[in-house]
């Protein structure tokens, strides 16, 4: 995402209140957002109680990369030979991780899905954009 | 005398997740946990059974914004592995791919992650477009990551997870309008890169001590793929030796492995490189950073910021002379030279933007893997980073006890909590790569 900032961010500076973005800034709001843009498989019990929390604030979820829509490569560990998992089982254990590895909308209600690893840009900015003009369209008829 | 704790869920303008508690207890630090709190996604234990050709895309996938150093190592690994030779029009597409990702990268870093630190601002978005020097700022960052972009994605397909470069060679090769696009974008920029350098060299911000450093070093260039590592104290280490000079150390609170280096912490990254290999940049880098140069070496972390700066200059200096004197052509992808009838052993030794990467692979006589090993520059520098962060705020302690009782008031959390993220953000750590997972004995 901040690759394609690159080419927009001067578009997206005027339009986008960043509410909660940690790469870019300290002083994050964790109260309520348009879209919550979600990068990242599911892997603990913590991260799911987040998501969920997030989406209870979010009028629009969109899950980004393939990590968030079909949960690979993060969940590549669910389907390891039963030698595979014992030799990891320790450490799944001990940093407190779900038994298996879930994808975004394993958990939550999700509006959108930007797919690939890397996410197509050009997908992004589509479903972004469609996102954008749903919002102006509300908003004109408030 | 100050007595606290103090805990930091997450840090922010990083790569990744990293948390920290501390203790203070009677104006002395008692206690400092860095931790990394990625969770492990077992790279390493899934490698096996894979064929050896899936093996660079694989191990991408570690870390986005270091995917292009994963795949150029893991090809070096299972090229040495194969007994495969590349072409020197392969080496210098591998360079090529290399100084996009260090142009791309570092400029992620100081313009996005530490330029709001310079200016007193929460985030880069926020420098102000109506004031000159600001809005010079401003698009000089995006257009410097642009610029990196645009080459890795010329050579290499993509500027993350690249497609182009293969085990034996590249599967596309630049056209002239792309080379000729890059020539033009790259010497564009030249001048915002060296209004980057000075905005570093003139940083009011300072952390002097001793400690090793270790680098990949080219005999005869400044790079990051071919050479020997070595350490400021003038040891040298072959690349097929792999890690048997760092000791591993389990840090039962992180999710990733620390390294020590004869018992003591070290780092890697570009103020190593710099330390170590300054006199071997590309002459009109020398040329117009001959004062920033002249700082090197130096034991102060912000220069790692400094170096990032310097090391893009050299990126771009070198891009433009190869792009400039070569014609790409089209060469088939080098095949395997080994028989296969015993298990192979590949190391790759590389330096990406933050520091030697090593990855290691075992191939079974049927050609999937057996198992691998990677290490990665951020759990290099984890036992640095702890122990400096200590130290740092223990000098602020001091700095407080000592003053006046009412400018002591003036040291409160946030100021450390600030300092704490500066320091760290020096180091341009990345947790994705930190914790992807290393098989060891947890005792």
């Amino acid at each position: 995402m901040t690759e394609v900032m690159n080419d927009h961010w001067q578009e997206w500076k005027k339009i986008f209140d960043f509410r909660h973005f940690r790469i870019l800034q300290s002083k994050n709001k964790m109260d309520e957002f348009d879209i919550a843009f979600i990068e990242g498989a599911v892997a603990s019990q913590e991260q799911e109680n987040q998501i969920k929390k997030i989406r209870e604030i979010s009028k629009k979820v969109v899950a980004i990369g393939a990590c968030a829509v079909v949960g690979l490569p993060a969940n590549q560990r669910n389907t390891f030979t039963p030698e595979q998992k014992e030799s990891i089982d320790f450490l799944v254990t001990r940093f407190g991780m779900l038994p298996e590895v879930k994808k975004l909308s394993d958990v939550i209600k999700v509006d959108v899905e930007v797919p690939g690893c890397p996410m197509t840009p050009e997908v992004f900015l589509e479903k972004v954009n469609g996102l954008i003009d749903e919002f102006k369209k509300q908003n004109a008829f408030i | 005398m100050h007595s606290f704790d103090l805990t930091l869920d997450r840090i922010t303008k990083i790569e990744g997740n990293a948390s920290l508690t501390l203790k203070v207890v009677d104006g002395k630090v008692a206690d400092v946990k860095f931790a990394i709190l990625e969770y492990k996604r077992f790279f390493t234990e899934a490698m096996k059974g894979k064929d050896v050709a899936a093996m660079p895309a694989h191990l991408a996938r570690i870390c986005g914004t270091c995917s292009n150093a994963h795949i150029i190592c893991s090809i070096e690994a299972c090229e040495n592995a194969l007994s495969i030779v590349p072409s020197p029009q392969t080496m210098l597409l591998r360079t090529l791919t290399m100084h996009g990702l260090m142009i791309r990268d570092h400029a992620l870093h100081l313009y996005l992650f530490s330029m709001p630190d310079v200016f007193g601002k929460d985030a880069f978005l926020d420098l102000d477009e109506n004031n000159p020097e600001e809005h010079q700022i401003l698009h000089d960052g995006f257009e410097t990551k642009s610029a990196g972009n645009f080459l890795a994605t010329l050579i290499a397909g993509r500027s993350v997870h690249a497609t182009y470069p293969v085990v034996g060679g590249f599967l596309h090769f630049p056209d002239q309008v792309g080379v000729d696009e890059a020539l033009d974008k790259l010497i564009k920029i030249r001048p915002a890169v060296l209004r980057l350098i000075n905005i570093f060299k003139n940083a009011p911000f300072h952390f002097d001590r001793k400690t090793k450093y270790m680098a990949l070093a080219p005999d005869n260039i400044f790079g990051y793929i071919k050479g020997n590592i070595v350490t400021s104290a003038g040891e040298k280490y072959e690349e097929k030796d792999f890690r048997s000079h760092l000791e591993g150390t389990v840090l039962p609170y992180s999710e990733a492995m620390g390294y020590t280096y004869e018992g003591e912490g070290y780092m890697v990254g570009a103020l190593a490189r710099i330390n170590l290999s300054k006199d071997k940049l590309h002459p009109k880098t020398k040329d117009s950073a001959t004062e920033a140069l002249n700082l090197f070496p130096s034991t102060d972390i912000y220069y790692n910021n400094l170096a990032q700066a310097i090391e893009i200059l050299h990126s771009v200096d070198e891009s433009i002379d190869i792009l400039s004197n070569n014609k790409f052509v089209h060469e088939p992808v080098v095949k395997s030279g080994s028989d296969n009838k015993s298990e192979l052993v590949g190391i790759g030794v590389i330096e990406a933007p933050r520091g030697t990467l090593y990855h290691k692979i075992v191939i079974g006589t049927d050609g999937k893997v057996l198992e691998g090993e990677v290490v990665v520059p951020t759990g290099q520098n984890q036992i640095n980073i702890e122990r400096d962060i200590g130290v740092l705020v223990q000098k602020l302690l001091d700095e407080s006890n000592s003053a006046s009782p009412s400018s002591r008031a003036t040291l409160d959390k946030d100021k450390i909590v600030l300092e704490i993220e500066k320091l760290i953000r020096a180091y341009d750590p990345c947790m994705s790569c930190a914790s992807h997972f290393l098989k060891v004995e947890w005792k």
